[in-house]
C-alpha cells in the first residue's frame, strides 16, 4: 500500500479488515491507513466472491441463467430472479411474435414473493447494522423473522435461500394450499414484532446517537456516486423505481416511498447512517402493506390444477429457442436498489451478453469517499448502513 | 422537470460535437454512437447542460463485437454508458466503439465519480484503457491475472501459480459456445 507523500509512512497505521472478518458483510477485505483514530484512507480490495456470473450468462441458454441470478444477490434471490426475467421479457417484447404475457395470477405472485424477500433482506440489513454498532441481540430478532418469510418460501418452490422460483414468463409453481391464509397470519404477528424491534433499537439513545451525522451523503453526492434504492433515498432523494418506472402490476399498487428527514433528531443530519436504516425499517412497513394490497388483488387459481398459472411455459420455452436479436437495459428495484439488465442477444438461444448492474458495486465504489476522516469504530457501522452484500459486489 | 425524447437529446448533443452518430439496436433501441475521443466533452455537456442535466450514470458496461451478426463483421469492443437525468427524468445511451488492439477511451470518472469502478471493471473484463482515470487497476480479477475473460475471444488458462482448472481429461473449449442451430 502507498501512502500518501503529506504524511510521513510511519506515523501512519495500515489495518487490514478481512477477507474473513465477521464484520464484513462476506468475503470482504478492506485495507484502512488511520492517523491515530481517524481514517485517513480506506481501500476496498474486491473479488473474492468473484464466480464469473457474467461470463455465465454467456454460455447458457436464456432460461438456464435464471438459477445464477439466485447467486448474484442470495440475501433477496426472489428479486434477483425478478430483475432477470422482466429484462428478457421486455426483449422479447421487441417482436409481437415472441411477446410473452405474464397471467395476472403469476404477477401477483411475484409482487408477493418480492415483497416478502424484501422484508426479510431488509431485516437481515437493520439486524446486521446494530450487530456492527455492538448489538447482537437485534440481529437474532431479524433473523427469527427472516426464518418465518423462509418457511413460506420453502412450502412455495422447496429452497430456503436461492430460489430459482421467478420464471421467465411467469412464476415456477402456483401458491402452495393455506399460503394466502399463511401469509396473512405472518403479516399480523411480524408487525407487533417490529414494534418490538423498533423498541430495542430504533428508539434505543445509544444506537441512534451513534449513527447520528454518521457518514453523511448529501443528495447531488448520491446521485454522482450512482447510489441507488434505500442509500439514495436516505439522503432524499425521492426516487423509486416501482413507482417512477414501473414493472409487473406495480404500476396498479400505491407505491409510497420514504426518504431520509434526518430522523435522528438534534444531532441527525439528512442522508447519515441512521437515515439509511430508518428509511429501510420504513420500507419493511411499505412492503406489508404492498403483501396486503396484492393479496386482494389475488385472482383465482386456474381450474385445471396441473397449470395453474395458464400452462404456457412450454410455449414459452419454445420462444425462447430463438430470442429476437437486440439489446434491452431494464432495471428493477431490488432491496439494495437498482439491479439493471443489460441484455444483448444476437438472435440465438444463448445471450450474447448479460450484465447485471447491482446496488452494492457503487455503494461499495463509495467507500473510499465517505470513509475518509470518519472514526476507526465506526467502519463497520457505516458499512452496516451501506448494506452492501458481497456477492452482489463481486458477481 | 421536462423529459425531452432521444431525438431531441441527440440534436442538443450534435450541436456541441457534429460527429455524433444516431444508430438504433436491431430491435429498434436508439443509441448515440459517440467518436472515442469526444466522450469526455460529450459527457460534461450532457451532465451541465441545464436542459439536459444527465446527474447520474445507470451503468457502464461493454460489449465484444467479434461473434456477432453485424454486416459487415466488426471487431470493436463497444463501451456502453447507461445515463439517466434524476432531474429530467429522461434516458440515453452512449455506444463508444474502441478498436480491439488499441483499446482506450477517455476517462468520465472526473463527470460521475461512479464511473471510477465501472470503468475498472471494464478495464478488467474487457482490456478497455480509460485513460485520465485516477486508478486504473483490475478490481475482480487478481492482479496478476492474464488476459481479459469478457472478451469472445479468451483462452481459458489451464492453471493459476500452478493450481490446475481441470481434472485429468478435462478440456476447455477455446470460447463459450455460441448459439449452434438457432432453429
Amino acid at each position: 500500500m502507498t501512502v500518501e507523500a503529506s504524511t510521513p509512512a510511519g506515523e501512519r497505521m495500515t489495518l487490514n479488515m478481512g477477507p474473513h472478518h465477521p464484520a464484513t458483510h462476506g468475503v470482504l477485505r478492506i485495507v484502512v491507513e488511520s492517523d491515530g483514530e481517524v481514517v485517513a484512507r480506506c481501500t476496498p480490495d474486491h473479488g473474492y466472491l468473484h464466480r464469473s456470473i457474467e461470463k455465465i450468462g454467456e454460455c447458457v441458454e436464456w432460461p438456464m441463467f435464471v438459477p445464477y441470478t439466485d447467486r448474484i444477490d442470495y440475501v433477496c434471490a426472489m428479486n434477483a430472479n425478478l430483475a432477470y426475467c422482466v429484462a428478457v421479457e421486455r426483449l422479447l417484447a421487441s417482436d409481437p411474435a415472441t411477446t410473452v404475457v405474464v397471467p395476472r395470477r403469476a404477477e401477483c405472485i411475484r409482487v408477493l414473493v418480492a415483497e416478502l424477500n424484501r422484508i426479510s433482506s431488509h431485516l437481515i440489513a437493520v439486524g446486521a447494522m446494530a450487530m456492527d454498532v455492538g448489538a447482537y441481540t437485534p440481529f437474532l430478532h431479524g433473523i427469527a423473522q427472516r426464518e418465518a418469510v423462509n418457511d413460506i418460501f420453502e412450502k412455495l418452490c422447496g429452497q430456503r435461500l436461492t430460489y430459482n422460483y421467478v420464471t421467465i414468463g411467469g412464476v415456477a409453481f402456483d401458491l402452495h394450499d393455506g399460503a394466502v391464509a399463511e401469509i396473512a397470519a405472518f403479516l399480523d404477528q411480524f408487525e407487533r414484532e417490529m414494534q418490538r424491534f423498533n423498541r430495542l433499537v430504533t428508539t434505543n439513545t445509544i444506537f441512534r446517537d451513534r449513527c447520528a451525522g454518521l457518514a453523511v451523503v448529501d443528495a447531488a453526492q448520491a446521485i454522482a456516486w450512482g447510489l441507488v434504492g434505500p442509500n439514495l433515498r436516505g439522503s432524499g432523494v425521492d426516487f423509486d423505481l416501482r413507482r417512477d418506472e414501473s414493472y409487473g402490476i406495480y404500476g396498479e399498487l400505491d407505491v409510497r416511498v420514504p426518504k431520509g428527514e434526518a430522523f435522528a433528531g438534534r444531532h441527525g443530519r439528512q442522508g447519515d447512517a441512521y437515515d439509511r436504516y430508518v428509511v429501510r425499517l420504513l420500507e419493511i412497513q411499505e412492503s406489508v402493506r404492498l403483501c396486503r394490497a396484492v393479496l386482494q388483488l389475488l385472482p383465482p387459481a386456474a381450474d385445471k390444477p396441473a397449470d395453474p398459472l395458464g400452462g404456457h411455459q412450454a410455449e414459452v420455452s419454445k420462444i425462447l429457442r430463438k430470442v429476437p436479436k437486440g439489446a434491452v437495459h431494464v432495471r428493477t428495484e431490488a432491496p439494495r436498489g437498482e439491479m439493471g439488465y443489460w441484455i444483448v442477444s444476437d438472435g440465438g438461444k444463448v445471450p450474447f451478453r448479460v450484465r447485471c448492474r447491482t446496488g452494492s458495486f457503487t455503494a461499495a465504489g463509495m467507500f473510499q469517499h465517505v470513509m475518509r476522516g470518519i472514526f476507526l469504530a465506526d467502519v463497520v457501522a457505516v458499512i452496516g448502513s451501506f448494506d452492501v452484500v458481497v456477492p452482489e459486489i463481486d458477481r | 422537470m421536462t423529459a425531452l425524447s432521444h431525438e431531441q437529446i441527440a440534436a442538443a448533443v450534435r450541436s456541441v460535437c457534429p460527429e455524433v452518430g444516431d444508430q438504433r439496436a436491431s430491435n429498434g433501441r436508439p443509441f448515440l454512437h459517440v467518436p472515442a475521443a469526444a466522450v469526455a466533452d460529450v459527457a460534461r455537456c450532457l451532465r451541465d447542460d441545464p436542459a439536459l442535466r444527465f446527474d447520474a450514470l445507470m451503468d457502464l458496461t461493454a460489449v465484444d463485437l467479434l461473434q456477432f451478426p453485424y454486416t459487415p463483421p466488426r471487431d470493436d469492443i463497444a463501451v456502453v454508458y447507461l445515463l439517466f437525468s434524476y432531474a429530467h427524468r429522461h434516458k440515453i445511451t452512449l455506444e463508444v466503439f474502441a478498436p480491439r488492439q488499441a483499446c482506450a477511451v477517455p476517462s468520465v470518472a472526473a463527470v460521475w465519480p461512479a464511473a471510477i469502478y465501472f470503468e475498472r471493471e471494464v478495464f478488467d473484463l474487457f482490456g478497455v484503457t480509460f485513460t485520465g482515470h485516477p486508478q486504473l487497476r483490475r478490481i475482480l480479477m487478481p492482479d496478476d491475472w492474464q488476459g481479459h475473460p469478457l472478451r469472445k475471444d479468451y483462452l481459458y488458462p489451464a492453471d493459476y501459480h500452478g493450481v490446475p482448472h481441470l481434472r485429468d481429461g478435462q478440456s476447455f473449449s477455446t470460447s463459450p459456445p455460441r448459439a449452434e442451430g438457432t432453429s
